[in-house]
């Protein structure tokens, strides 16, 4: 038995492929705010599953594929059709026309049941600890189908990125400048939802409809939370998907759970990592940055007093220490941590048996860098 | 007729059609709010959240019945709400990433914590399956008290709190000022969802438990004038709608109710939007129409006007070639419209010449009045 | 007017007074240190360029943002003791007018606070309802769907719940920005009407044009207060400069020469 049908490598691999093949796509859908279409297709696409199952009566045919980009488009095209009749709005546009086509094809589930050998779970949840099971023989080697055609659909999906970047790019970040220059960004749009419709009909047998969500979403929602480039995005995006199939696979078969939705489980644990201990967006890096700034914050606070006050007739009142209790609110343990900063760098002196605070040259200059930004330009 | 007295008298159904009612009722209402307040997928998100909870609930009570289940999926929905929360406000990702984000990874979460009770007995597998699709026709009386409990608190807490919950929905800002707490509002909604969620998941299942919230008041809105009328419109379809997919369901034909109780309720929403008597979209095209051809009427009329000024003449004949020179496309339907409105007549100027049109003189008044309210020289 | 500037050191003559006050999001300062005397009686212009957190001044007086430092007195007290003396008027476009109600039903809301918890608005609210929306010639649209009403008078459905609210001082987010200019006619009218029958008007506007025919005080904002006080001392080429920065130099030629050479005063 060769690697590319040993079960342990195919599941892992295939987990890897499904997530650096919707994360590539899925980076651009968090980008747009468009995150939860990737929900609506990867659950109105059972209706295209279902409705090519009944014409071709096949259960491999590449008609998956086209029916597959078909209802993609056609899910996105009537949430668009009926956000623009202005009676509905589009978050709940969404939430009315996926689960009508996912109603539908549970419901021709039912009445063909003997023609469509489609179990209704595995379509919700996959099956990716069985991806090994059918191979094919390519060049003499016995190789997992699922990892073909997971190996060709990542294939895809890099090509289109790579070679439209710029086009994406532009129509995410600025659609109306894209149009101007002429590249239609609904076209573009279009493309990727199509992509990622193809994307979750060839990932179905792997994760299903649901953890398919968290491939697509979660590793790009990480990786926005790690760096400021596109092109480092989709990278940490496929990081991410490939550490989450890996630990997923291994946590699943020492628990004996859920493979799949072990490796989904993951992508969560990676983006709460993330979203914890991001060096620039961080909660942590916010406290550390929120918790030095408060402390340069107050004293530019207590230097912009001071310059607002400073050669008027109510200078005496509010440039004494006491005012800062009565008037800034501010409470001793603060006001001793602020003056002694502040007397530290400079910023203020004391006069008048040390009851009075003046600002110095450099106070000033740091207060006037909050009021008159444009003083300094 | 015996047929449909079969039916109710059908222990089973009855449950069915109750639960699925009453479940129509509760989404119905709480869905309005949630619906104007722009929220619409938060019921999606909670409603796959409640996974983790489902599968607690199974480990900790170790049996099936509701009661522990629903605690479950009430605390993990509201861990869901709470992370969603926080997601939006301290990262710079948006409502629907963190939508997405929590709806996917606590659902993960929960099918592990199932597969995990699956090796342990059986009741992981026949679970999952009630709480992905629902499963109607397991429905208890004892299930169905329930869901009449969490209906009632949904009416009770709506109507004690409409003012509250109104001015929270329209303008949180102006109610805050006004000293109500806007947060422990929210919340409270918050926690009405998550409950409708958890007797829907029963019934409908967690996929189309979203649309439950959704399709009622989306279809009640195109019809009402108020909050009131709203709220009990989008309860109205939301119980008919319950009702309609548990009775097709019992012709036995072996359709699950679930996707049933979602396509009539859609179907609502569909006739809703196209049929509402003042906001329907046929509606506003008969107006369009009928705007249109107001407008070209006034065209035809301000041609002729014209042409009277200029000659002046009020009662100019008018060549039809001349009016197609300011109008640009056929007016002879037009005209003959005009005509049967008396304010335009005909005369044979000359034989050879064929017919030539006159403003009557309550055409020339009307022209006169366009002319002046479109801000025409005199 | 003279007699009531000078006892604006006294605090619970002022209608309003801040002071100190610093507000952040995130960190980084939205307000600087602002110190903010307003007398009773005057038609107040809080003016400043985009960002300058003329929002969210208001918005931190109204107790809906926490302030990172300093305080707030409304006549004296704290805004939590003088809530039902105050009105307020969010912006136009912070609400959905989709919202399936009446104009009078709107107008009520402003009734809310007065009625508590629990409480029914009943026939006398909805009577008080009507009157403020004739208030603002809106009675015959006080059954009219809120989805139906222009700009301009959706903000004067705006404005009658705020007069229902029967305040002593008001607090009103942009009432002028894309109206019509018959309803910004009714609008600055009913104003002056408040002020004359003794109320405290506080308004964010973005037209620097009007101000001065507009009103009486003026406070001018970017981050800090730049200056305040009557309308005649504040609305200085000087002070625009120093609150617009660069942006004025554009303005500059074009209006204030034109504005403080042409204008009469005629309103105030």
């Amino acid at each position: 038995m060769n690697l590319l049908s040993q079960p342990d490598f195919v599941i892992i691999a295939v987990g890897a492929l499904v997530g650096i093949a919707s994360s590539l796509l899925g980076s651009f859908l968090v980008l747009r705010k468009n995150s939860m279409l990737a929900d609506a297709i990867s659950h109105s696409i059972l209706l295209g599953i279902v409705l090519v199952f009944l014409i071709t009566k096949n259960q491999f045919s590449p008609f998956f594929i086209l029916g597959a980009a078909l209802i993609g488009v056609l899910t996105v095209f009537l949430t668009e059709l009926i956000v623009k009749t202005g009676r509905v709005k589009n978050d709940a546009a969404i939430g009315l026309v996926y689960p009508f086509l996912f109603a539908i094809a549970v419901v021709l589930i039912n009445v063909f049941a003997r023609n469509v050998h489609i179990d209704t779970d595995a379509v919700l949840l996959g099956e990716i600890g069985f991806s090994w099971i059918n191979t094919v023989q390519i060049a003499g080697f016995s190789v997992a189908k699922a990892l073909v055609s997971m190996f060709l659909v990542t294939l895809l999906n890099l090509v289109f990125v790579v070679l439209f970047y710029k086009e994406l790019k532009l129509a995410t970040f600025d659609p109306g400048l894209a149009a101007a220059l002429g590249f239609s960004p609904s076209f573009i749009f279009y493309s990727l939802l199509s992509l990622t419709s193809v994307t979750a009909v060839v990932a179905f047998d792997a994760v299903g409809a649901v953890l398919l969500v968290s491939f697509i979403i979660v590793p790009p929602s990480a990786a926005y939370l790690l760096t400021d480039k596109l092109w480092k995005m989709l990278f940490y995006g496929a990081i991410i998907s490939l550490g989450s199939s890996l630990l997923g696979y291994m946590s699943a078969v020492a628990l004996n759970v859920s493979i799949g939705g072990m490796m989904a489980s993951f992508t969560g644990i990676f983006f709460i990592l993330a979203f914890l201990f991001s060096p620039k967006y961080g909660l942590l890096a916010q406290e550390i940055r929120r918790k030095s700034l408060e402390e340069e914050n107050t004293a530019r606070t207590l230097t912009v007093h001071l310059y607002n006050h400073e050669n008027k007739e109510t200078s005496d009142e509010e440039c004494r220490i006491e005012a800062l209790d009565s008037h800034l609110r501010w409470s001793k343990e603060k006001i001793d941590k602020v003056l002694s900063y502040s007397l530290d760098k400079g910023l203020i002196r004391k006069e008048l048996n040390n009851s009075l605070l003046q600002l110095t040259t450099k106070g000033r200059v740091y207060a006037q860098e909050v009021l008159e930004p444009w003083s300094n330009i | 007729m015996t047929e449909f007295i079969a039916f109710f008298s059908d222990f089973s159904l009855r449950n069915v059609a109750l639960g699925a009612a009453l479940l129509g009722i509760t989404s119905g209402v709480l869905g309005s709010f949630t619906l104007l307040r722009q929220q619409s997928l938060l019921g999606d998100a909670l409603s796959h959240a409640a996974l983790p909870g489902v599968a607690l609930g199974f480990i900790i009570s170790g049996s099936r019945s509701l009661l522990p289940i629903m605690i479950g999926a009430l605390i993990s929905a509201a861990a869901a709400a709470v992370l969603m929360t926080l997601i939006i406000n301290r990262s710079r990702l948006k409502t629907d990433a963190a939508l997405g984000i929590v709806l996917s990874t606590f659902f993960a979460f929960g099918l592990v914590l199932l597969t995990y009770i699956g090796h342990q007995n059986n009741a992981g597998q026949a679970g999952l399956n009630t709480f992905l699709f629902g499963q109607a026709a397991s429905i208890l009386p004892s299930d169905v008290w329930l869901m009449f409990a969490v209906t009632l608190i949904s009416i009770l807490l709506v109507s004690v709190f409409w003012k509250e919950f109104k001015i929270v929905t329209f303008d949180r800002g102006f109610a805050a000022s006004l000293g109500f707490n806007v947060l422990w509002l929210e919340f409270t909604m918050t926690i009405m969802i998550a409950l409708a969620i958890v007797i829907g998941l029963q019934m409908v299942g967690v996929v189309l438990m979203a649309a439950m919230l959704i399709a009622p008041a989306a279809a009640a809105r195109q019809w009402v004038k108020t909050l009131e009328h709203m709220i009990l419109v989008s309860a109205l379809f939301g119980a008919l709608s319950g009702l309609i997919g548990a009775l097709i369901s019992a012709t036995g034909k072996g359709l699950a109710t679930g996707p049933l109780i979602v396509i009539a309720a859609s179907i609502i929403v569909l006739i809703s939007l196209l049929f509402a008597p003042e906001r329907g979209l046929l509606k506003e095209a008969l107006n369009r129409r009928k705007n249109n051809k107001q407008l070209r009427q006034d065209h035809i009329l301000l041609a002729l006007y014209n042409l009277a000024k200029e000659h002046n003449d009020p009662e100019y004949k008018s060549e039809i070639g001349m009016i197609k020179s300011f109008y640009h496309h056929d007016p002879s339907k037009l005209l003959k419209d005009l005509e049967s409105q008396g304010l335009v007549y005909t005369v044979e100027h000359m034989k050879e010449e064929g017919k030539h049109w006159v403003l009557s003189n309550k055409g020339y008044q009307d022209a006169k009045q366009i002319w002046q309210d479109i801000g025409g020289s005199q | 007017m003279a007699d009531k500037l000078n006892k604006q050191t006294h605090e619970p003559d002022l209608a309003l007074h801040v002071e100190d006050l610093t507000v952040s999001y995130a960190s980084k300062p939205v307000l600087w240190d602002i110190d903010l005397n307003i007398p009773p009686g005057v038609l107040a212009a809080i003016v400043g360029p985009n960002g300058a957190g003329k929002s969210t001044l208001i918005k931190t007086v109204l107790g809906l943002i926490k302030p990172t430092a300093g305080h707030v007195y409304i006549h004296g007290k704290s805004y939590k003791q003088q809530m039902s003396q105050v009105a307020y008027v969010p912006q136009r476009n912070s609400v959905d007018w989709d919202f399936p109600t009446t104009s009078l039903d709107i107008v009520t809301m402003g009734l809310y606070g007065k009625l508590g918890w629990l409480k029914r608005p009943g026939k006398k609210e909805k009577k008080q309802a009507m009157h403020a929306l004739e208030q603002v010639a809106m009675e015959s649209f006080a059954h009219r769907q809120i989805s139906q009403l222009s700009g301009g008078q959706q903000q004067r459905v705006f404005l009658a719940r705020a007069l229902v609210q029967e305040a002593n001082i008001y607090f009103m987010d942009e009432p002028m920005a894309g109206v019509d200019a018959t309803t910004e006619r009714a609008i600055i009218n009913i104003l002056k009407e408040l002020r004359s029958q003794g109320k405290t008007l506080i308004i964010v506007h973005h037209d620097l044009q009007t101000v001065q025919n507009y009103f009486d005080w003026m406070v001018l904002l970017n981050v800090r207060i730049l200056a305040q006080g009557p309308v005649k001392d504040v609305y200085t080429a000087e002070n625009l400069a120093a609150a617009y920065g660069n942006q004025f130099a554009l303005l500059n030629n074009m209006q204030i020469s034109k504005e403080t050479n042409g204008s009469n005063h005629e309103n105030l």
